[in-house]
């Protein structure tokens, strides 16, 4: 790397030296790392840097362009926010994990290849975890360990799918992928499981909630989006991901629809939103693409924004569940307008981020005429609505008084809120400031009179709908079962059940046995022992025997 | 302080706030059926305050399948994975 920095350098030997430091010199530290990020990331010029060859492998460990730059931008921004939210933690394996984090999800979008890229995945996983185990109890670790296994099953799946493309075609070079079979589908399936497409999602909404408040920000921002990353790079125009985001996105209102926690509502709507992001790789038209790019962006600073609001909530009132929240605006009112920010980006209002990229996949369905993918998603739209904007504000906010009285968040916190809040309407205002980063020239305009008539209308009447059914749209004090039912229920019960047939026929077995030795036993003592028929002539009698062959087989070999 | 005396005053006038937003809703809907569209990709684009019918409609479908769902399959109690 002769001429520029690498991102990720940067970052773990920042992580590195914040090891050494404490109070407000790690804090400073902290703050100058992420701003430096941010400069590094703004200023690197395209390019591909460092290639070698290892093994007979040529690995191109980093590439810079149009595309790795959209994704290493708002991670760079991202990191610098989560920073600043995190600034009070005292916790020195919180901060390192972030910046460890950060880092390897820049080396993946910056890797060329794809031995690169498997590094930094596998990374990314073990740094992130951290965030996970750092809010010390009992149901984090749990999560914790089964957010590290199914990753370090998809990364299997994936390894094995960068090897057999290897001997494929011959190179690990990280391009579009050519359907050859099987390494295509490995490869993809790897990808998907970070993208937390469904049935392999379920690692999203059961470990973010048991995160720490500000290790949650960044498990938000980076483990997805580098999927997306990766699915845009790998396999645009697989027309299997329009149906897989079309279903995620679905799947993800479902479940916030019934969530009660307020995190794990939120985690699943990354999971809808990410569904709008693979569908339009799916999709693959350069207006879909570019629409899955944006609203990873702007994905990015509203789910950041409504988690640190969520985050603000559980760290002043110490609850998580919207049946134990209510009358919070009167003692939160900046993290209310803050978080609400952030709702109305995720929900696509005109003026707020979330409107010109949301409906830039969409106009791409529109054009690809994909009426289906185009209402669905749009229903999708109003399960965002729904669940972000007007349950949680609604329950937690307002709605009845639960004797709660917390005081307001701290100023980091809605310093962080601030900052994402701000771009969260900057990009909404000013959407071609965004536009221009897009990997493709952007010929979209999002501001017509029939995108905004069609958003308003949809929206403001699922607040109709929901101040219709408001009895019934609340949380309940349970917990919805998803695939990770699977791996939490089924298959210990396989695995307890197997363990107890096989251990009653182990001894049904080893019992059988025992009694026949026993009758063996009985027989030959009823001969041998002291009452025993051949017992009479015991001592002497067969001794004089046993000699006598002793004899005859010593004067056998000595004859041989 | 101020910021949350100045909700608590907005929710105060909660009714007078409902009524702005009826006629908000309903001036959407005739705005929608005024202005003609430009888009003509779909059939339903053409049709004046479509996205409202699909917005409350669409609401009320996702709440009703979501918590039939919810009873039928996916509702548990919390305690339900605890070992």
């Amino acid at each position: 790397m002769s001429n520029v920095l690498h991102p990720s350098i940067l970052l773990f030997t920042g992580a590195l030296v914040l090891t050494l430091l404490r109070g407000r010199w790690q804090q400073g530290w902290l703050l100058l790392v992420a701003a430096a990020l941010v400069g590094v990331v703004f200023s690197l010029p395209a390019g591909v840097y460092g290639a070698t060859e290892f093994l007979g492998i040529q690995l191109t460990p980093m590439r810079v362009d149009e595309l790795s730059l959209v994704f290493a931008s708002v991670f760079a921004l991202i990191t610098l926010v989560g920073a600043v939210y995190a600034l009070h933690v005292k916790d020195t394996t919180q901060h390192v994990a972030a910046l460890g984090y950060a880092g390897s999800a820049m080396g993946v979008v910056f890797a060329g290849d794809l031995v690169t890229l498997y590094v930094f995945w596998e990374l990314m996983v073990f740094t992130s975890v951290w965030l996970i185990w750092c809010r010390r109890n009992p149901t984090s670790m749990a999560a914790g360990f089964r957010y590290l296994l199914v990753h370090a099953a998809g990364g299997v799946v994936l390894l094995a799918g960068i090897i057999l493309f290897y001997l494929d075609t011959g190179t690990v070079q990280f391009a579009e992928i050519d359907n050859t079979g099987i390494a295509f589908y490995l490869i993809l399936v790897g990808f998907m499981l970070n993208a937390a497409v469904p049935p392999l999602g379920a690692w999203l909404t059961d470990a973010y909630p048991e995160a720490t408040v500000t290790g949650a920000i960044f498990l938000s921002a980076l483990t997805t989006k580098t999927a997306v990353y990766t699915l845009i790079r790998g396999f645009p125009g697989t027309e299997l991901l329009v149906w897989f985001g079309v279903g995620m996105a679905l799947w993800g209102v479902t479940y916030a629809a019934l969530a009660n926690n307020i995190r794990r509502l939120l985690a699943y709507h990354i999971i809808s939103q990410v569904g709008y992001m693979v569908a339009g790789v799916g999709m693959g038209t350069i207006m879909a693409l570019n629409g899955s790019a944006s609203h990873a962006f702007t994905h990015i600073f509203y789910k950041a924004l409504l988690f640190m609001g969520a985050g603000a909530i559980i760290h002043m009132t110490g609850r998580a569940k919207l049946t134990e929240l209510g009358g919070l605006y009167r003692y939160m009112p900046a993290t209310f307008l803050l978080y609400m920010v952030g709702a109305l980006s995720i929900a696509a209002f005109p003026l707020f981020s979330g409107f010109v990229s949301k409906t830039m996949v969409l106009e791409a369905a529109a054009l690809d005429q994909r009426a289906w993918v185009w209402l669905l998603l749009s229903l999708t739209a109003v399960g965002t609505f729904l669940s972000t904007g007007l349950k949680l504000p609604w329950f937690a906010f307002f709605g009845p008084d639960k004797g709660l009285r917390p005081a307001e968040a701290p100023v980091n916190m809605l310093v962080a809120m601030g900052i994402a809040a701000f771009f969260c309407i900057f990009i909404g205002i000013y959407p071609q400031w965004l536009y221009a980063m897009m990997p493709a020239p952007v010929d979209y305009q999002a501001y017509t009179s029939g995108h905004v008539l069609w958003e308003l209308q949809l929206l403001l009447f699922t607040a109709v709908g929901f101040f219709v059914l408001i009895k019934y749209a609340g949380g309940q004090p349970k917990i919805t079962v998803d695939t990770d039912w699977l791996y939490r229920r089924a298959m210990p019960a396989v695995v307890g059940g197997i363990h107890r047939t096989g251990g009653a026929m182990w001894r049904a077995v080893l019992g059988a046995l025992m009694r026949k030795l026993t009758a063996l036993v009985a027989t030959v003592s009823a001969h041998h022992g002291p009452q025993g028929i051949l017992a009479r002539t015991w001592p002497t009698g067969s001794m004089v025997l046993w000699v006598a062959i002793l004899l005859a087989a010593s004067l056998l070999i000595y004859y041989l | 302080m101020d910021l949350g005396r100045l909700l608590q005053a907005l929710v105060e006038r909660g009714v007078l706030l409902r009524r702005i937003m009826y006629v908000v809703l309903a001036g959407l809907v005739v705005a929608d059926i005024l202005i003609p569209s430009k888009y003509d990709r779909f059939p339903w684009e053409s049709i004046g305050g479509f996205g409202a019918l699909y917005g409350f409609f669409g609401c009320i479908l996702l709440i009703v399948i979501a918590k039939v769902l919810g009873h039928v399959l996916l509702y548990r109690p919390e305690d339900y994975y605890d070992e």
